[in-house]
């Protein structure tokens, strides 16, 4: 295994390896700030859903030789109307209106690449490579991670107002269902991002992972924020050295790295405090 | 006057408030009340907006309330909010300022002195940094009448707001419908049982799917009224004693 000041030393040495460790860090913060706002809402099944929805999006975008982001916009930003649609006008729950809806666009998503074959690695899209990021990749993820800053700065008081009591928003004229489909909207720009570190089926955990950590430690959302952001660029620098330094997929390396900050929470942190409370009786809920 | 007319709300084809027209006058509290499914939280859900109605006009001194949604506040019943979420009490009564502000505004010094007077005035400001998951639910009820306080709102709408909560918050939460009242406030509030019904309102709408009756509560809150809308039996126990008289 490389050591830590051998992983610097090739930092300084290969552009390749810069490049990863940037991106690494910039998908990190981003998906840790979208994440917080995911958990909160009681989202985490829709962030899975549209992470993976915007596969058949990437295919087009490679079979047409656009933008990967507009493709996989169209295609998240469908799969989230069509989410909200079928719920809408059955009787059915939004979790099975997820299942059918995310399922049946990733099945698209698989056709359409495997006729696109030629052009892209099914596998690199499924799980990540970060060591093959591209300059253009780091100028779109760089546009990406300030366009989430940006709408989380303008849009600060909303979300946290239509994710804590969306019907008191309503009631003051907001416009809530619209701030819904921004964010679904911004989801799915962070998945296209995540895709080059962490890969379409580890994006969920860059989202939630991060987020729920950094809820065990703090009672203000400015903070978790913060925290968030913090750890999801902690998680993506450490493992991209696993990733480096062993040979791993990265988004495997990063991924775990990410849940075992999450475990080393869960057990010390003071709101959770899992030694404190295994000791006393738990206290039933009022 | 907070004015509603033909008013008709169904749930995908069950009709639940049928050509309901009724008005609520200003400086005074009004209660609602009916039975289990008599439409109150419907009739106030839709006039805020919240729902949609098949037909009906709802003004505020000849004004749509649409173009009002600024000077109403309501307070909900507290069920379905997420306790764990981080937020402060005091951050929760600052989100009353936002209706105001708009977008793209912070919340200034102005809004935060409103928002630590209002906390003050229900008697939580030494809980304006807590979580709001470690309140009761009593003094949960009453932050979220703090932060009807910084809406600044002409109506107030509250939601059985009496349910579950002990007796300092219910006082507390009285003197501050007192004090609306007396500025000139509209203030509605649907009510779940038929206790206190004297104490609390100055006039009184009995809901069953229609309207049964409306008017001040001495004219409204009779034993004929409450036989008819719930039963005879409640209506015994209420005016026991002499006839006509609530207790």
């Amino acid at each position: 295994m490389t050591s830590i000041t051998a992983f610097i030393t090739a930092l300084g040495r290969y552009d390749f390896l810069q490049s990863a460790l940037i991106t690494a860090i910039m998908v990190g913060v981003m998906s840790g700030i979208i994440g917080c706002f995911i958990i909160l809402r009681g989202m985490s099944m829709m962030g899975d859903a549209i992470s993976h929805a915007v596969l058949p999006g990437v295919a087009v975008a490679y079979m047409l030789g656009i933008n990967v982001l507009i493709g996989a916009s169209v295609f998240g930003l469908l799969a989230a109307g069509l989410i909200g649609f079928v719920a809408s006008h059955s009787k059915l729950k939004t979790d099975t209106s997820i299942g059918i809806v995310f399922s049946a666009f990733y099945a698209l998503g698989f056709i359409l690449i495997s006729m696109a074959e030629s052009a892209t690695n099914l596998h690199h899209i499924l799980f990540g490579n970060i060591l093959a990021v591209s300059d253009t990749d780091i100028m779109t993820t760089a546009v990406v991670l300030g366009l989430v800053i940006l709408f989380v700065v303008f849009f600060y008081k909303e979300l946290l107002v239509t994710s804590f009591d969306a019907t008191f928003a309503r009631t003051y004229g907001l416009k809530a269902q619209l701030l819904h489909y921004a964010l679904m909207l911004v989801l799915t720009l962070v998945t296209v991002s995540a895709l080059q570190t962490v890969g379409i089926i580890l994006v969920v955990a860059m989202l939630i992972t991060p987020a729920a950590t950094a809820f065990l430690w703090t009672d203000k959302l400015g903070t978790m924020l913060v925290l968030a952001a913090t750890i999801g660029a902690v998680s993506s620098v450490v493992g991209l050295y696993f990733s480096y330094s062993l040979n791993w997929a990265s988004g495997p390396a990063i991924v775990l790295i990410a849940a075992i900050i999450f475990g080393v929470s869960f057990l010390i942190s003071p709101k959770q405090a899992l030694f404190t409370n295994l000791r006393r009786p738990r206290q039933v809920p009022a | 006057m907070l004015n509603i007319q033909n008013l008709t709300v169904a749930y995908d084809d069950t009709p639940v408030l049928t050509d309901v027209a009724v008005h609520f006058n200003a400086s005074k509290i009004t209660g609602i009340i009916g039975p289990n499914g008599a439409g109150k939280s419907t009739l106030i859900k839709a006039m805020l907006g919240l729902i949609k109605s098949q037909s009906g006009t709802t003004t505020y001194n000849d004004r749509p309330i649409k173009q009002l949604q600024r000077q109403l506040a309501y307070v909900e019943q507290r069920k379905d909010l997420d306790l764990t979420f981080p937020i402060t009490v005091f951050e929760v009564v600052l989100t009353g300022t936002y209706g105001k502000l708009g977008l793209f505004h912070r919340p200034g010094k102005a809004e935060r002195k409103a928002s630590l007077a209002a906390l003050a005035q229900v008697g939580l400001e030494k809980f304006a940094d807590r979580q709001i998951g470690a309140l009761s639910g009593g003094q949960l009820q009453r932050v979220f009448v703090a932060r009807a306080i910084v809406q600044q709102a002409e109506i107030i709408i509250l939601d059985e707001p009496f349910v579950g909560i002990d007796l300092q918050s219910e006082t507390a939460i009285m003197t501050i419908l007192k004090q609306w009242r007396d500025a000139g406030k509209t203030i509605i509030v649907v009510h779940h049982d038929l206790n206190k019904v004297s104490h609390y309102f100055d006039d009184l709408v009995i809901l069953n799917h229609g309207i049964v009756d409306a008017g001040t509560v001495a004219d409204v809150y009779r034993p004929a009224n409450i036989a008819k809308t719930f039963s005879q039996d409640l209506s015994n126990v209420l005016f026991s004693g002499a006839e006509g008289v609530a207790l």
